[in-house]
């Protein structure tokens, strides 16, 4: 049945003719009766396997729908989930080889980690979007080191999975801290790589024994006399980044030619010369209001911004504001203010609750800051 | 969480409305105040629970419509045979129903948009109903839901078309009222779909002519999609098995059928007798427990069984759902005990009763005011 509703889908103008009959729906929404990974409005991916790494962590295989494109070794994907009937969003990112089907590996640390590694199973629905972001290999071979902490080994897993068994020419020496052996992730398959190529060097740092890792010049020499003149990449917690980002802007400092580095969320990379630092953060927050204080409104595309209380409605604010607000009853039944939050944190003003899940549509009639608000209009 | 919490919106913090309605006048300020919070309280309840089992709910029952629809039109491909053009039909008549009421209604309503899936969203959903669905919202989300039974807010009162209520002035052209009522209910989405383009308003200035514009062209791509469907695709297909005229009074019965059924349903929700409609000086200075109030009494229940519950979309608990529109549907059945219990305790009417009586109740009074208002009223009114 699945492989001749995937023919079907693939003659695109036989699905388009199968349109007319299926108008206001779309023929993948009675295909999805088949195979649930049809939907003509969002990506969905099977579970395919699931492997357990520690005891905290799983590792999931999934098969995307159409609409997924191969990601490159380091990117992340959101993923959605359904806790208590409720789409929930969070980035991972992919652990496998560039050309390999899509996993990720995920490790228990909140309420939507703890669904996918405690509750998943084979033939579960994942919902997705796209892979995404810049920190990805160098487009030409160079002399690598990768500095990863805790869980934030998945993206440089990729990275290595990708390059090692496969490039003769590549130079990678891995840093990798964790409290202790048992949970770290990939520890027997980064020992038999190591093993198997010389091209890869790994040096576990395990916190427990150790104690933190130090980003001091001497220190990470010690694990590799050459990291001055390796592109640097690096992985983990805030807190890791940071000294990392700091020990290579000390370095920068020194040297002569310098130029001011940049720091910025998400990927980016700093330094001068060969000597370059890439980091992935996840945590772009904006930081969350206490609920009741208000805080700066955005709205993005009308280019304007507003302080506001916690009471007012933001379709006040808004109008207040000079936005043209979309708006209808005013009492939070119609649901004609919808507005998509891309980020913050807003409250109901009828229940009290906070909500702050970007991309969530929120009723801007019965909803007042509480913290930044970010608005797409 | 603070004890009293400030509503939002159009509605007075406190104090009364200019004109209390004759249905509540035994109330205090302060009785109605309480009952409000009493009805945000059901509400808060009902939210603190919604989870997983009702999303499981719409999933099913859109599930359920998909494979109807799916099987009604597979077997109007050989409706050329008596027993496959009466399965087919029937299939697709309560494809049809289901899709429009249980589904697109009280999706359309963001009954199910605390799901954040873009599949079943009042922003994304479209239905197999003449009528786009963004018009539809503004007239129905946005004006009926919010001027519920106010005369001269509420176009809902009649739909342009009828005199539903006493105090809509006689005319001479109201004669025709049992005829034109006759005439709409088999072709209702049309009537729906001519009613959301709001003529009046614009003859009257209220609407811009863009948004006219804007509103034709919707409705005129809506009906080529959905009249090509029924009428043009469905039946060509029957043709390779020598079905195509069967195939179309199928579809043509069916979308008939769904018609007549939706027209009854949804007139049983205002207009029968025990439903009181209301002046403006009524909701000039409503507070929110006196809204809930014109919810209630301006809204009649149909009484029966789960399964017709279902097939009226939950409307037959119209008195919930006006109080509570975004709601899930499945929960307007608990809803309503507590609804009810809330209604006898402040002595407020809770209008309700089996299809067929309310049916009658609705005709009765079309026909009644196809004629001018009787001068002596009568000793019981």
């Amino acid at each position: 049945m699945n492989y001749i509703v995937d023919e079907m889908i693939r003659f695109t103008a036989l699905a388009r003719a199968a349109s007319a009959l299926t108008t206001p729906l779309t023929p993948e929404d009675f295909l999805s009766l088949f195979n649930p990974v049809y939907s003509s409005r969002q990506l969905r991916g099977v579970v395919t396997r699931v492997e357990h790494e520690t005891e905290h962590s799983a590792t999931i295989h999934f098969r995307p729908g159409r609409g997924w494109h191969a990601h490159k070794a380091g990117q992340w994907a959101r993923i959605g989930v359904e806790l208590d009937g409720v789409r929930h969003w969070r980035s991972y990112s992919l652990s496998n080889a560039a050309g390999q089907d899509p996993a990720i590996t995920v490790t228990d640390a909140g309420a939507v980690s703890h669904v996918l590694v405690r509750d998943t199973t084979p033939g579960d629905i994942l919902f997705l979007a796209p892979p995404q972001g810049d920190f990805v290999l160098p487009e030409h071979p160079r002399a690598l080191l990768m500095l990863t902490a805790g869980s934030g080994i998945t993206p440089v897993m990729s990275m290595i999975r990708t390059l090692i068994p496969r490039r003769p020419d590549a130079d990678v020496v891995l840093i990798t801290s964790n409290s202790t052996p048992e949970k770290s992730l990939f520890r027997e398959e980064l020992d038999e790589l190591a093993d198997q190529f010389p091209n890869l060097k790994v040096r576990h740092w395990f916190s427990s024994a150790l104690g933190r890792l130090e980003f001091t010049a001497r220190t990470i020499a010690d694990l590799c006399p050459d990291w001055r003149s390796r592109s640097a990449y690096a992985c983990g917690p805030e807190g890791f980044l940071n000294d990392a980002e700091e020990l290579w802007q000390r370095e920068a400092a020194l040297d002569t030619a310098r130029t001011v580095p940049q720091v910025s969320a998400g990927s980016s990379t700093q330094g001068t010369g060969t000597a370059t630092l890439t980091i992935e953060r996840f945590s772009t927050d904006l930081t969350m209001g206490a609920g009741h204080d208000g805080g700066l409104v955005t709205f993005e595309q009308s280019d304007r911004e507003v302080r506001a209380d916690g009471e007012t409605p933001l379709l006040d604010v808004g109008e207040d504001a000079g936005v043209l607000m979309p708006s209808g009853c005013r009492m939070g039944i119609c649901h004609s203010c919808l507005i998509p939050l891309r980020a913050g944190q807003v409250r109901d003003l009828r229940t009290g609750e906070l909500r702050n899940a970007p991309g969530e549509l929120i009723q801007t009639c019965v909803s007042a800051a509480a913290g930044p608000v970010n608005l797409d209009l | 969480m603070t004890t009293t919490l400030t509503r939002p919106g159009a509605l007075a913090a406190s104090g009364r409305p200019l004109v209390r309605p004759d249905a509540a006048k035994h109330l205090s300020d302060e009785q109605i105040l309480e009952l409000g919070r009493e009805l945000d309280a059901v509400r808060d309840e009902i939210l603190a629970r919604r989870g997983a089992s009702d999303a499981a709910y719409i999933r099913r029952i859109i599930r359920i419509q998909r494979s109807l629809e799916f099987a009604g039109r597979g077997t109007l491909l050989f409706s050329k045979y008596k027993p496959a053009w009466f399965a087919g039909t029937a299939m697709l008549s309560v494809a049809k129903i289901l899709e429009n009421m249980e589904i697109g209604h009280n999706v359309l309503h963001g009954q199910w948009d605390w799901m954040r899936d873009p599949d079943i969203h009042s922003t994304t959903w479209e239905w197999d109903f003449v009528t786009p669905a963004r018009s539809w919202q503004h007239t129905h989300n946005d004006l009926h839901h919010r001027w519920t039974n106010v005369i001269g807010k509420d176009k809902d009162i009649g739909y342009n078309l009828l005199r539903m209520d006493a105090d809509q002035p006689w005319r001479p052209f109201n004669l025709g009222n049992p005829l034109y009522n006759a005439l709409l209910a088999p072709v209702f989405e049309w009537g729906i779909a001519l009613y959301d383009l709001e003529l009046p308003e614009y003859k009257e200035g209220l609407k811009s002519k863009e948004g006219l514009n804007r509103d034709l062209k919707a409705v005129g791509v809506k009906v080529l999609k959905q009249f090509s469907k029924d009428y043009a695709a469905t039946p060509a297909v029957a043709m390779l098995s020598g079905s195509g005229k069967q195939a179309l009074y199928g579809t043509l019965a069916a979308n008939a059928i769904r018609n007549l059924w939706a027209h009854a349903v949804i007139f049983c929700g205002h207009f029968p007798d025990g439903t009181d409609t209301f002046t403006e000086e009524e909701v000039d200075g409503e507070t929110r427990g006196d809204w809930y109030v014109r919810q209630m009494i301006g809204s009649a229940n149909i009484s029966g069984s789960k399964f017709m519950h279902l097939m009226t979309g939950n409307l037959s608990h119209q008195i919930e759902h006006h109080c509570f529109p975004d709601l899930p549907s499945n929960r307007y059945a608990e809803v309503a005990v507590k609804v009810r219990e809330i209604c006898a305790r402040y002595r407020l009417p809770y209008t309700t009763g089996p299809l067929p009586r309310q049916v009658g109740s609705t005709w009765a009074k079309v026909f009644r005011l196809a004629l001018p208002n009787r001068r002596v009223k009568a000793a019981t009114a």
